[in-house]
């Protein structure tokens, strides 16, 4: 494996983080089971769960890495997955397959396994959240979710999705205590009929406060001791400096930019310890964060640029040491990675508007370009004010095609967040965090809740509602489309059932909200989260200043090639019939040729600027969106819509059968808002142009990749065309792009499943062409051409 | 005559910036290393990728011409004496190996595409590129109603052209375009007669009176190691150059390759240039080096 790193120190450090097999760790699952036979029923949820992680920071077993600048872990030692039984109490037959399976594998041992048998699984099984959740859904719920209509985010994993803002970087626990004890001495228990529930809230609060200095405490006694046993001068220097740091922070406002960075951290472990929210805990706009004790550090002469890179450097190690929290069965399925999404945004504007790219923002850049790391997820934040050169650095990383860093479009995310209702500043200072979902940070509660699979509802629609994957009729008996006259009447039918499948999808998460809020409640997050405090009232029970709901669209290219297809062929051209094409569905278009050609080949398809395509995806995406926004949350919030997949595309194309615009049985599903594998023909900007028709400021997030060899993106030319390519993205207020340069490897399986890489372009030499288009040699000299540019 | 082939979007070596290049179909010189021979000739015509066929007889069945039969081999044999390019085999052919090269369009047909990537063309300083074949060999008052409507447009026009076009199709369109890619490929007449099928005297006559009237040309030079790959044929360009006060913005050095070649078969054409060769990575730098010691600072590999 390549080493990297600035130095050695930090080399070693990647090296461990890199090598260590991810493993499962139950101290944390013994620790709250303790608590939960002691203390459960005695006193409130908020403070049982508060005692749980003041219990677990004073107990756990702490971690000092050789070298290490920045502590603390999640478990016990990198890539430690400590796991939540209150919230997915995993058999020991879970256990085999997290341990066994070929990707995305835990190692589970035998203590483990025994731990679990004898301690977790007796106390926890029958009543953690999975099991208060799938106990509350109905029987139309259950039947849907198995066959893969949508999936359910909070059936193994806390609400979560969310960012820090300025008081995590501004304020120490000490502080956060008086702000809480004040807020207690205003409850109005004379008027207010929740008083006594804030002041359990508020209480936990105080407590987790405390867990997270005695965190900070028991870290400096190691420290100290450690220093004292160090016989190099050095690195003694260093452990005393990091100890005299936490006589400053967790418990004060941090003083220096090292102080500042190991103050996010312990917020992060706490957060992420609490419970296991999605997409962990990201530090929001780290650069503009961490620039004004850079700026004073380096005035002072106590820092300068390689500290300030090296303390970010080990920053990323710790985010790339705590692996997602184990997840099992289609959740795996739906987020197939050992990803956590935390998520780093660089760049963007201010408060006051004014452009926010700053030194640490090129430092950060230069840190996630040498580390090379899935986790922190890296993006940058792109205005109409941000310097050229700042995104011509951000395209040179992303062109070496490792995916980072994406790109987002603020000024469209502002819009967003104002047409969502947030007030300007809290606008601007939000973004996208976990994937590309958008937030105010530090200021609300934004939770995803599900993938909803589209092309499926549609699939539905051309059965009568019968679902032929499971032999059940999950959805309305709108009809036989064979006795549809009109385009309208089919669309009429799809209507119907996408509407019957989002009741079905809210009703159940309405349940699963409501049973989180009163079971439970994530103090510490609601400590860092405006206004919680305020309000007394905690992150999953609506305490935050903003409360938003997701539902994320998947396959909008899939279910507008179909649409296309049947109104193209059958409606205005007559070139089959339903029938017909329904038979050739069923055979998986074996024997059928024909017609596979024409839904194939031979029809107008979204992703190449084609009006007749790309006017049915404004639909079919107006349709959703106007569904689904607005639908009130159980927290006083709104539903918004996401188009975004993970990996969840793969699952629901599996759920599927062939459909209508000629994608086989079980195949994927279009991923994002990006265009069927097959269908896009006309390159980058024609599918840039089909993304941008959707309204993207109405949503609250949209996902577009777009595949590039590198040799379309050579030399400085090549890096002017990418960054023109997203300002004018942008500038038709797409959300997000991020860059997949093709491999070697790539371009081999293009050649042996050449339809499947149909939209795959190569620069060939003076022109570009198809991949598929070639001959085999040619093909060959270009697989050899790429492999040596690399 | 003003067919197309190809309208290639995100074109990006084909002039400044994010560029859509619009390929017709045409033209009179017949060089040998050619990789685009579907826009050699004016009509249209029928490609087909025989080692993909796999012989099923849909196009036989439908060709009114009975031009198409299958080979003992189980491949389409198509005898293009008797073939009229009707396209009717086209759609027939469920692998879509049966093409038909060249579609007119309106001029506002072409211009509604061209303008479709506006957007691009503004962030990246693109525009829109003329090539082929030949452009300026199509229809005049076609290819004029073309770039004033896109010149009225705002859009930045370039114009890819071998030279072999009368001197008047040029001035017709002078005032809209902005940037000429003008190819010389050898000044040795006798070596431009046997590689090129023609005369350069055109040509060159053609680039001294554009460059008169002031346009912005970048040169671009096919580089040919056995036509034109030697320091003493680039030393020849760059005196015509200088001898008749050319002064190229850009001079692009564009290596030989052979990967058209495969298009020759799909057309039941031989490919002519085998013997042909690309000079060497080094060699490219030299010519290069002898670019800018001439006193040309704008010289790059490749468009």
């Amino acid at each position: 494996m390549e080493e990297r790193g600035m130095n050695a120190r930090i080399r070693a450090l990647r090296k461990v983080s890199m090598e260590t097999q991810p493993h499962i760790d139950l101290e944390r699952a013994k620790i709250e089971t303790e608590v939960y036979k002691q203390w459960e029923g005695k006193v409130s949820l908020p403070v049982l769960r508060a005692m749980v992680l003041k219990e677990y920071f004073s107990k756990k077993t702490l971690y000092l890495g050789e070298g290490e600048l920045i502590v603390g872990e999640k478990g016990k030692d990198p890539q430690s997955s400590p796991t939540f039984p209150e919230l997915t109490c995993h058999t020991l037959d879970d256990m085999h397959i997290m341990n066994d399976r070929a990707v995305v594998n835990y190692t589970v041992t035998e203590q483990d396994l025994k731990d679990q048998e004898e301690i977790i699984i007796p106390f926890w099984r029958g009543k953690s959240m999975r099991d208060k959740i799938l106990a509350g859904m109905t029987e139309e719920w259950m039947e849907c979710y198995a066959a893969g209509m949508f999936t359910e985010f909070m059936e193994q994993r806390g609400p979560g999705h969310t960012c820090g803002g300025k008081n995590v970087f501004t304020k120490g626990y000490a502080e956060f205590k008086t702000e809480i004890h004040k807020a207690i001495k205003d409850l109005d228990f004379m008027n207010d009929p929740e008083a006594v529930e804030k002041k359990d809230e508020l209480e936990a609060m105080l407590i987790d406060c405390d867990a997270v200095m005695i965190l900070g405490k028991r870290y400096q006694e190691l420290l100290e001791e450690e220093a004292k046993k160090c016989e190099d001068p050095v690195r003694r220097a260093e452990l005393e400096q990091m100890a005299a740091n936490l006589d400053v922070i967790p418990a004060h406002a941090p003083q220096t930019y090292w102080q500042a960075i190991q103050l996010y951290w312990f917020t992060h472990l706490a957060v992420t310890s609490e419970l296991n929210p999605w997409d962990a805990f990201s530090p929001g706009r780290l650069d503009q964060h961490l620039y004004p004790y850079y700026a004073k550090d380096v005035e002072e002469g106590i820092l300068d640029d390689d500290r300030a890179l090296e303390l970010l450097e080990c920053l990323w190690v710790k985010f790339n040491n705590q692996p997602a929290p184990v997840k099992v069965g289609v959740t795996l399925k739906e987020s197939g990675t050992y990803t956590d999404f935390a998520n780093i945004n660089t760049g963007g504007i201010r408060e006051d508007g004014s452009n926010g790219v700053n030194a640490v923002s090129y430092l950060i850049l230069d840190c996630m370009d040498e580390m090379k790391l899935v986790q922190p997820n890296s993006n940058v934040q792109i205005s109409k004010k941000t310097p050229h050169r700042f995104l011509k650095r951000a395209c040179e990383i992303s062109r070496e095609g490792w995916g980072q860093p994406a790109f987002y479009n603020t000024d469209e995310i502002v819009q967003e967040l104002l047409n969502a209702g947030k007030t300007l500043p809290d606008a601007r200072q939000g973004g996208s965090s976990g994937c590309v979902e958008t937030g105010s940070w530090g200021n609300e509660a934004y939770i995803l809740t599900g993938y909803f699979n589209i092309p499926k509802i549609f699939q539905l629609t051309l059965y009568n509602g019968f679902d032929n994957q499971s032999g059940k009729q999950l959805g309305l008996k709108t009809g036989d489309p064979r006795d549809f006259k009109t385009y309208e009447e089919l669309w009429d039918a799809f209507a119907m059932q996408l509407h019957y499948m989002a009741d079905i999808k809210v009703r159940g998460n309405n349940v699963i909200e409501k049973l989180y809020a009163q079971y439970m409640p994530a103090p510490c997050l609601s400590i860092v989260t405006n206004d919680c405090i305020k309000n007394g009232k905690d992150y999953n029970n609506g305490g935050s200043r903003y409360n938003t709901r997701y539902i994320q669209g998947v396959g909008i290219g899939t279910i507008t090639d179909c649409l296309a297809a049947i109104k193209y062929n059958i409606y205005d051209n007559q070139n089959f019939t339903m029938d017909e094409l329904l038979k050739a569905m069923d055979d998986d278009f074996v024997g059928h040729e024909e017609i596979l050609n024409m839904v194939m080949n031979r029809t107008p398809k979204y992703g190449n600027d084609d009006d007749y395509a790309d006017d049915i995806m404004q639909e079919v995406f107006r349709l959703y969106r106007d569904d689904i926004t607005g639908r009130p949350t159980m927290s006083g919030g709104q539903y918004h819509v996401d188009m975004l997949p993970t990996t969840c595309h793969i699952y629901f194309g599996e759920v599927i059968g062939a459909t209508a615009n000629g994608r086989r049985a079980h195949k994927p599903v279009s991923e994002g808002i990006s265009p069927e594998k097959f269908a896009d023909t006309y390159g980058p900007t024609a599918v840039i142009k089909s993304c941008a028709k959707m309204d993207h400021c109405s949503t609250g997030g949209t996902l577009l990749n777009q595949k590039f060899t590198p040799s379309a993106l050579a030399g400085d030319t090549g890096l002017e065309n990418l960054a023109s390519l997203i300002r004018a993205y942008f500038a038709m207020d797409g959300h997000h792009i991020q860059f997949n340069v093709f491999d070697k490897q790539t371009l081999l399986e293009a050649q042996k499943h050449p339809d499947d890489y149909r939209d795959l372009i190569v620069r060939v030499a003076g022109y570009s062409d198809y991949f598929r288009n070639l001959d085999e040699e040619l093909q060959n000299e270009i697989i050899n051409r790429t492999a040596q540019s690399f | 005559m003003h067919s197309v082939t190809n309208i290639q979007k995100y074109s990006i070596h084909d002039g400044d910036g994010i560029r859509t290049t619009v390929f017709f179909k045409g033209c009179h010189l017949r060089c040998q290393w050619c990789h685009n021979p579907e826009t050699q000739s004016f009509d249209k015509e029928l490609q087909v990728d025989i080692p993909k066929c796999t012989g099923c007889g849909r196009c036989a069945a439908v060709c009114p011409e009975g031009a198409v039969s299958i080979s003992l081999e189980g491949k389409s044999l198509t005898d293009r004496e008797k073939c009229v390019v009707c396209g009717r085999c086209e759609p027939a052919c469920p692998g879509n190996y049966r093409t038909v090269v060249g579609r007119d369009y309106t001029v506002d047909e072409l211009v509604k595409i061209c303008m479709q990537d506006l957007m691009f063309y503004e962030e990246s300083g693109g525009g829109v590129t003329l090539s082929g074949g030949e452009v300026m060999a199509m229809d005049s008052g076609y290819i004029k109603e073309l770039v004033r409507k896109l010149h009225r447009e705002g859009v930045n026009i370039a114009i890819d052209t071998c030279g072999q076009a009368p001197y008047s199709n040029y001035e017709a369109i002078m005032p809209y375009v902005d940037t000429w890619l003008y190819d010389i490929k050898v000044m040795d007449d006798e070596k431009h007669r046997e590689y090129m099928g023609m005369s350069n005297a055109l040509i060159l006559d053609n680039l001294k009176r554009l460059a008169a009237a002031g346009s912005r040309i970048y040169i671009r030079i096919p580089v040919v190691k056995e036509v034109n790959g030697d320091p003493e044929s680039m030393e020849a360009v760059i005196r015509f150059l200088k001898d008749n006060d050319i002064r190229p913005l850009q001079v692009n050095l564009l290596p030989y390759h052979s990967t058209g070649s495969h298009k020759y078969g799909k057309l039941g054409m031989a490919y002519p240039g085998e013997a042909l060769t690309a000079p060497a990575d080094e060699e490219m730098q030299n010519f290069v080096r002898q670019w800018e010691d001439a006193g040309y600072g704008n010289v790059k590999i490749g468009g």
